[in-house]
């Protein structure tokens, strides 16, 4: 699971769409509170267990989690499950996520609780992922332009880049 | 179960009356070594045939030992008497020394690896090869029957040796082995034509697919006992179908994910005297008319005690399980995504449920459902759904630990893993079932503290040994403190293996338990803070136990060096990581006894001092 990608919405629609060659991370304070929600229900849980293990695995954590400690080295063969038992689970988890490995990515949204996960994979192209997050989230984020971003409504969903900075979603194509 | 419940009451009874013999015979001995030699207290000795026919009559391994000790004719009665051998450490004996002393051996039990293989702490060519005991079985016991393996290596050379080499063989079992291939499966299943028993759990196999099932042959019908939900990739099913078809003694069938409900449904359909089945996948679409044929077909499954497989469940489809769950004894959910009100409308008919398996995803509220639903449960095992997530905050708790203790008081055997535990709760649950034999507790965090009282966890296994005094098995976890040690040197008499974890404070720990318990077998330790002073405190100990092994402590070189100096019968491995230097830790250490001296096919990686 190489890239993840953190898609923001910034109640401040100016702010959006601003054009900033700041360095990122300038928006943090905001961001890093909102992010660092952990619910303990069994439903983040739920999302986010199919990318438990390989998030582990691959190392990768999200930077502006400052509250939450780095990942763990695994400690070899702790707990004491059966490599067999492992597998099994492992290969569930891979099942569940039809072609074998979700592709999920933590959303936040300003102003909300927590946060969200979902899984790029299941959509095929922008629309369908907006239409996602709209249902996820019940907001508007209105249709993309290139010339205005997202007119029209007071979320836009931004993303950081593996260079660090912040980005609208949309720009870039699908694949 | 039943049958092995009547022969270990036979066993005791045989036993009762061998000890009376036995005592016969040293009052015998003692007469004739007595300076006053009175006719009074002579007897006349007891017939061979008699004591030859009790002798033969002997089925526990341990039974048959105690009495090979009494005098050299019993040596030799039991000797020739016994067609089963059991040998736990393979690197104990040699094939030859077990050959010469047992000549009519028909079935063999081998280990291998020490246990912590499985958790991937040791080298993948350490050895406990089969190879070179299958050569010498092939030459003394040309009539093997049965042979059983856990955690050995087994090649596809060797199975092929196998099946062409015992015209007469008849049950294969292997339990969490590794070396083989699919084409190893093929072979046993093209040439073993007397098979009744094909048995492959948890092994880690080279899955080259699903040919090897078509490999038996249509002559073939003696297979009773047929478990392959291990090797994962598709069969062809017409040949299942008509294997189980003509094979009409078997009573054991355990298919793997690859064979669907509706493929399921045909298999039962001709095998209704089944006893245990293990399902495929349990989550295809059915329709209506598949469903009813589903559930008829469990109807008239009147047999099944032992339940298990059911991939992928979906608890929509569980009821039609309901007609066999009334009669189930023993339930493995250990595969089966349930959540709490799914596992609990299941287990409302079940209740002579004696043996329960689940997945943590079922809750503190599952467990209740457990204790609500099944008096008669005497062993309950609970594995994390996801032990590796650290995001993972559901699970099991104390809260569902003591609720199923509060409904089956006949609870003697419990495998617990989750995230959270309090003394209080574990206190409670054995003042509730005191008859613990298996006492398996996995706090899955390192080193946490009693989660409420940040107290450690010393009280709750202190609680553990102090009320159950029939504890054969213990594993401890969690936060400890040398007082844990203290407790089990003082009061668990019986106690035969031991595994600790991320515990004690410093050698008087384990010096504690290996001078306070004297059935003690097995000790297994990783990650404690025990060093040389513990470990050489055990000198004379660890010839009365079958192994050691010491892992991440505090043990160096030196000290094992001396320890395999003094004690000339022990063997004393130590598994070099790469580029440590030699007279520093010695980072995994096994020891065991042996009358086989060092062993010959050790890797490089293994240095015996």
């Amino acid at each position: 699971m190489e890239g993840r990608m953190n898609y923001e919405n910034d109640l401040v629609n100016l702010k959006a769409t601003e054009l900033r060659l700041g360095l990122p991370g300038s928006d943090e304070p905001t961001e890093k509170k909102m992010r660092n929600n952990k619910r303990s229900s069994s439903e983040i849980s739920e999302e986010s267990r199919t990318s438990g293990v390989t998030d582990q695995a691959a190392g990768v954590n999200d930077e502006h989690e400052e509250s939450a400690p780095p990942a763990k080295a695994q400690v070899v063969g702790w707990p004491p499950i059966r490599s067999y038992r492992k597998n099994c689970l492992q290969a569930k988890k891979n099942d569940e996520v039809e072609s074998g490995s979700g592709m999920y990515v933590k959303v936040s949204v300003d102003g909300a609780p927590y946060l969200r996960k979902i899984d790029l994979k299941v959509y095929r192209s922008y629309p369908q992922l907006l239409k996602g997050l709209e249902n996820m989230f019940k907001l508007t984020i209105g249709a993309y332009s290139e010339r205005e971003g997202y007119n029209g409504s007071d979320y836009a969903p931004t993303y950081e880049d593996k260079d660090g900075d912040w980005m609208l979603v949309g720009d870039v194509p699908w694949e | 179960m039943e049958s092995s419940k009547l022969k270990r009451e036979k066993d005791s009874q045989i036993s009762d009356e061998l000890n009376e013999l036995r005592m016969e015979s040293s009052e015998l001995k003692k007469a004739k070594d007595s300076p006053i030699s009175d006719e009074s207290y002579r007897r006349s000795s007891f017939p061979d045939e008699v004591l030859e026919r009790v002798i033969s009559l002997l089925n526990s391994h341990r039974d048959r030992s105690s009495v090979s000790l009494v005098c050299k004719d019993w040596y030799n009665m039991e000797r020739w008497s016994r067609t089963h051998v059991f040998i736990g450490n393979c690197y104990s004996v040699s094939p030859e020394i077990v050959a010469r002393r047992f000549p009519k051996i028909r079935s063999v039990t081998l280990k291998g690896k020490p246990r912590f293989s499985d958790f991937n702490l040791v080298p993948q060519n350490w050895g406990a090869d089969v190879h070179a005991w299958l050569v010498v079985f092939a030459a003394k016991y040309p009539f093997l029957e049965e042979l059983r393996l856990k955690r050995m290596t087994i090649s596809d050379a060797s199975l092929e040796f196998l099946a062409s080499s015992f015209p007469n063989f008849k049950a294969l079992s292997l339990l969490s082995c590794d070396g083989f291939s699919t084409n190893g499966l093929a072979a046993i299943a093209t040439h073993c034509k007397n098979l009744t028993e094909l048995d492959i759990q948890e092994n880690d196999i080279d899955d080259k697919g699903g040919g090897w099932l078509s490999c038996f042959p249509e002559s073939f019908t003696s297979l009773e006992v047929l478990n392959f939900a291990n090797v994962t990739s598709d069969i062809n099913f017409d040949a299942l179908e008509r294997l189980i078809g003509r094979c009409k003694s078997m009573r054991v069938l355990k298919v793997n994910r690859s064979v669907s409900l509706e493929q399921l449904q045909r298999l039962l359909a001709n095998a209704p005297q089944l006893t245990e089945l293990g399902t495929g996948s349990f989550s295809q679409e059915l329709t209506p008319r598949q469903y009813e044929d589903l559930e008829s077909v469990f109807n008239n499954c009147k047999n099944i005690h032992t339940l298990s497989g059911l991939w992928e469940v979906k608890g929509l489809y569980l009821p039609a399980l309901y007609p066999v769950s009334t009669h189930l004894t023993f339930l493995n959910l250990s595969y089966a995504v349930l959540q709490s009100d799914e596992l609990a409308k299941l287990l409302v008919h079940c209740p002579q449920l004696k043996r329960l398996w689940v997945l943590d995803t079922v809750e503190d509220k599952g467990l209740e459902a457990v204790g609500s639903n099944c008096p008669l449960l005497e062993e309950l095992r609970v594995f994390p759904a996801d032990p590796f997530d650290e995001e993972i905050v559901y699970g099991v708790t104390e809260a569902g630990f003591v609720a199923v203790s509060y409904g089956c008081p006949r609870l003697h055997y419990v495998l617990y893993f989750c995230r959270q535990m309090t003394n209080a709760g574990v206190a409670t649950v054995v003042r509730n079932c005191p008859d613990f034999t298996h006492f398996r507790l996995c706090i899955m965090t390192p080193g946490q503290p009693d989660y409420l009282t940040n107290e450690p966890m010393d009280e709750a296994f202190g609680a553990v040994v102090k009320t159950c005094r029939k504890l054969q098995r213990l594993s401890v976890s969690g936060y400890l403190t040398d007082l844990t040690f203290e407790y089990i040197g003082r009061y668990a008499k019986n106690l035969e293996t031991l595994s600790v974890a991320f515990a004690g404070s410093s050698d008087w720990g384990m010096q504690c338990v290996l001078a306070g318990c004297p059935k003690l077998r097995k000790l297994e330790i990783r990650d404690c803070p025990f060093g040389n002073a513990a470990l050489l405190s055990g000198l004379e100990k660890y010839e009365s136990m079958r192994s050691l092994w010491m892992s991440a402590c505090n043990v160096t070189m030196n000290g094992c060096r001396l320890l395999a100096r003094e004690m000339p019968r022990l063997n004393v491995e130590v598994m070099k990581e790469e580029g440590s230097d030699d007279d520093g830790r010695a980072d995994k250490v096994y020891v065991y006894r042996s009358i086989a001296g060092r062993r010959r096919d050790a890797p490089s990686s293994v240095l015996t001092l």
